[in-house]
């Protein structure tokens, strides 16, 4: 393939230049300032300058600083792990799931353990959606079962065996130190020892979450920002052909 | 300053509505308490500490009337005969009590019994005492330090280790902040007892203790006498602990408790007659002590449509007052919730902005207004987020808010940075100041677009209020009216911690706190 050879863009192709800002803990004076131009050549910066540096309070300073980054990287030499389906609209999903299931999809979703921040999964599952793109109990065949926020990982599981889920989406917004990593990997732990792993369709989503990620964590999918109902949607209808085409 | 025409008289019969809706939740929970309640207040006669297990005191205490059959008539009495039968306190019988040395009996004579009603009485007078004097201090600190005009800076600090908390509250207040809120660790809401000591290990923010309480109030006075201004601090009065976490901010002189009478039964499933009745006791020590609560609408918002669900907010707003009202609560102590929440690519979103901001401002003229920034709709570009902070910063001074929560840049990505705080303080001091007065220059338009968003969110606040006093409360929460969710009777965490009064139920507080509470 052919090298796609990129550097950042400020106004002119391969300037490279770049912007960051953070804060040092220490008060603000000449020292801090040629402190912070030295990091910046320390992280890989050409002729980096400090272009705002402001006290925030007696222990702690600012700055703005731009540089020209010294790299290059080829594009053709990535390659990025994602869920390999077509998104179909709302309508087309409905039918393949009268066609392919004979029955309604079950979907059963939480933010899981400490996570209180319901917004993902609400913004997938809910009848309204988010944006325009109507969530998953607007979907004739589905039934999506929300059980919100702070689900114990137990619960869910308990929850998904009782309503003979299809399909189990977790969302995980707000993370601190990773917290987010240790409740994913408890459920799925929790589904395989249940022995239930092989029979749901497990996918993740959220802010932090990728693709590449999830598959790490054990699950069949992760989405990230700008996703919608009909994306997953197609993933899990496109998912359970794949494993009851035989 | 500048005043929408609104229908005074609607608002009279949304208010009417609200405060018979209230009142019937209020006759109804009247024959219960709960296990919290009782654990507060035996925390109010002095018990505190936890057993060999890190289990807290009152929790064992309470636990031990339980299993005795004894609950139902009010810890406060037992607790009391037990003292003066050995000449202990409160915390020796607590202590006895958990290491299973004594077991607490009931009373039985009638004349003792009112002997020790009063008895229990003068003794609970002592905590409650000590509550006034961190009342009287805080308004005379307030006199000498002197404080922020409004609207207030307020801001949250969130890194699960209480001493790190400190730090980055006593920066946030060299930055400008008037008010410090300590987020707690996710999940404490559905804990059953409240941790105890000074915590260092949370996720999302840091566990809500008394030491903790303590540790941050004494940093806060410190930090607030340097910059010049009293710094209010702020913590979580919700969940299954609501009434202790009250008792707890009222001994360590807190000012402001998140306190709402519906957020935990709708975001976090906490049954809602546990939380109805959590609530009025939990407000009342909020009352007593001089704290402003600070109600939860702005979550409806993050949940249904901003514009779509305008009138819920309202209507939420006047049923949280008239419960406040029910608790002792003056209009100044009630910080009542709303947000700033539109699809930034809405045609007109900042109009109907100012509409629902100002329709709030009239509605509660002597509220204290707690206005929330935009996060459903913060996206990660941290520039364009900074904008949209900016115009919510317009329309909070042009509204006269009066808690102003910081909009953060970085909402959406991770807990705040400190420079996202002080570029949040730095917006909003260019905001407040450069527009200081605008409030006072212009005027609606009469009959124009803000005029009559306002006067519809007010029909439909009027309309919602008279469906929900028709099925009553439980019934209308039960059908999703609020934020899209449905919640039932029976359902949720903490029903079993409801527990039935006997006839001769006693408990001192509202009797000294609140007259107007039996």
């Amino acid at each position: 393939m052919a090298q796609r050879l990129v550097k950042p863009y400020g106004d002119t192709l391969n300037d490279g230049r770049v912007q960051l800002s953070f804060t040092l803990p220490v008060a603000l004076d000449d020292t801090a300032k040629e402190g912070a131009r030295q990091l910046a050549l320390m992280m890989g910066l050409e002729n980096p300058a400090v272009a705002h540096a402001e006290a925030m309070g007696p222990d702690f300073s600012f700055f703005i600083v731009y540089g020209q980054c010294t790299h290059q990287l080829d594009l053709s030499t990535i390659t990025v792990s994602r869920p390999e389906f077509e998104t179909l609209d709302k309508d087309r999903i409905d039918r393949l799931i009268a066609d392919k299931m004979g029955r309604k999809m079950v979907v059963i979703g939480a933010c899981i353990e400490t996570d209180a921040h319901t917004v993902g999964i609400d913004a997938i599952m809910n009848m309204k959606g988010y944006n325009g793109h109507k969530g998953l109990e607007s979907y004739h065949h589905m039934r999506a079962i929300n059980l919100g926020a702070q689900v114990d990982s137990e619960e869910l599981v308990t929850r998904a065996i009782e309503e003979q889920a299809d399909v189990i989406l977790v969302s995980q917004v707000v993370t601190q130190k990773n917290i987010h990593l240790d409740n994913l990997t408890r459920l799925a732990d929790l589904l395989e020892a249940e022995g239930l792993r092989d029979q749901v369709i497990l996918i993740v989503g959220g802010p932090r979450i990728s693709h590449e990620l999830a598959k790490e964590l054990g699950y069949d999918a992760g989405f990230g920002t700008r996703t919608y109902a009909e994306d997953v949607a197609s993933f899990a209808i496109h998912e359970w052909s794949k494993r009851n085409a035989a | 300053m500048t005043r929408l025409h609104l229908d005074q008289e609607q608002i009279d019969r949304a208010r009417d509505s609200a405060r018979r809706i209230a009142r019937r939740v209020f006759e109804q929970t009247k024959p219960f308490t709960t296990t919290t309640v009782e654990r507060a207040t035996v925390r109010l006669l002095g018990v505190d500490g936890v057993d060999e297990n890190m289990v807290p005191l009152p929790n064992r205490l309470v636990s031990h009337l339980q299993e005795h059959d004894l609950l139902q008539h009010g810890a406060a009495t037992s607790v009391v005969g037990a003292m003066i039968e050995r000449g202990w306190t409160a915390q020796q019988v607590a202590e006895a009590v958990a290491a299973g040395t004594l077991t607490i009996g009931r009373c039985q004579d009638e004349q003792d019994e009112a002997a020790l009603r009063a008895a229990t009485t003068a003794e609970a007078r002592k905590m409650c005492d000590h509550i006034a004097r961190q009342r009287a201090h805080r308004d005379r600190e307030i006199e000498s330090v002197g404080e922020s005009r409004r609207p207030w800076l307020y801001l949250i600090v969130a890194t699960g280790n209480i001493h790190e908390d400190v730090l980055q509250a006593r920066a946030a207040v060299e930055q400008g902040a008037d008010i410090i809120a300590v987020i707690r660790s996710t999940g404490q809401s559905l804990l059953d007892y409240v941790p105890y000591g000074a915590t260092s290990e949370g996720f999302g923010g840091t566990y809500a203790t008394q030491e903790n309480f303590r540790l941050m109030r004494s940093a806060l006075d410190e930090a607030g006498a340097s910059v010049g201004r009293y710094i209010r601090l702020t913590n979580y009065c919700s969940g299954l602990c609501m009434p202790e976490i009250a008792v707890m901010g009222a001994i360590e002189r807190l000012d402001m408790m998140l306190n709402d009478s519906m957020y935990g039964i709708i975001f976090r499933d906490i049954n809602m007659q546990r939380t109805f009745i959590d609530q009025f006791f939990s407000r009342m020590v909020n009352a007593y002590a001089g704290i402003i609560i600070n109600t939860g609408e702005d979550n409806y918002l993050t949940t249904a449509d901003a514009r779509e669900a305008a009138h819920t907010v309202l209507a939420s707003q006047l049923i949280n007052e008239q419960f406040a009202c029910l608790s002792g609560l003056k209009p100044e102590q009630m910080g009542l919730g709303h947000a700033f929440e539109i699809d930034p690519g809405m045609e007109n979103g900042f109009l109907w902005e100012i509409a629902h901001a100002q329709l709030v401002r009239q509605v509660f003229p002597d509220a204290s207004l707690k206005y929330m920034p935009p996060t459903k709709h913060m996206t990660g570009n941290i520039f364009r987020g900074h904008v949209q902070d900016a115009l919510f910063n317009v329309v909070s001074t042009v509204t006269q808010q009066d808690i102003h929560l910081l909009g953060m840049m970085t909402e959406a990505i991770h807990t705040p940075f400190i420079q996202d705080r002080f570029l949040a303080i730095q917006n909003a001091r260019y905001v407040f100041n450069s527009m200081r007065d605008l409030h006072a220059e212009i005027e609606f338009r009469r009959g124009g677009q803000i005029e009559r968003r306002a006067q519809a969110v007010l029909t439909e606040t009027e309309q919602l209020l008279a469906q929900i006093e028709g099925i009553g409360l439980p019934a209308a929460i039960g059908k999703g009216i609020f934020a899209d969710i449905s919640r039932q009777p029976d359902g949720g965490k903490g029903l079993d911690g409801v527990i039935a009064k006997s006839g001769d139920y006693f408990n001192p507080f509202p009797h000294l706190m609140f007259e107007g509470a039996h």
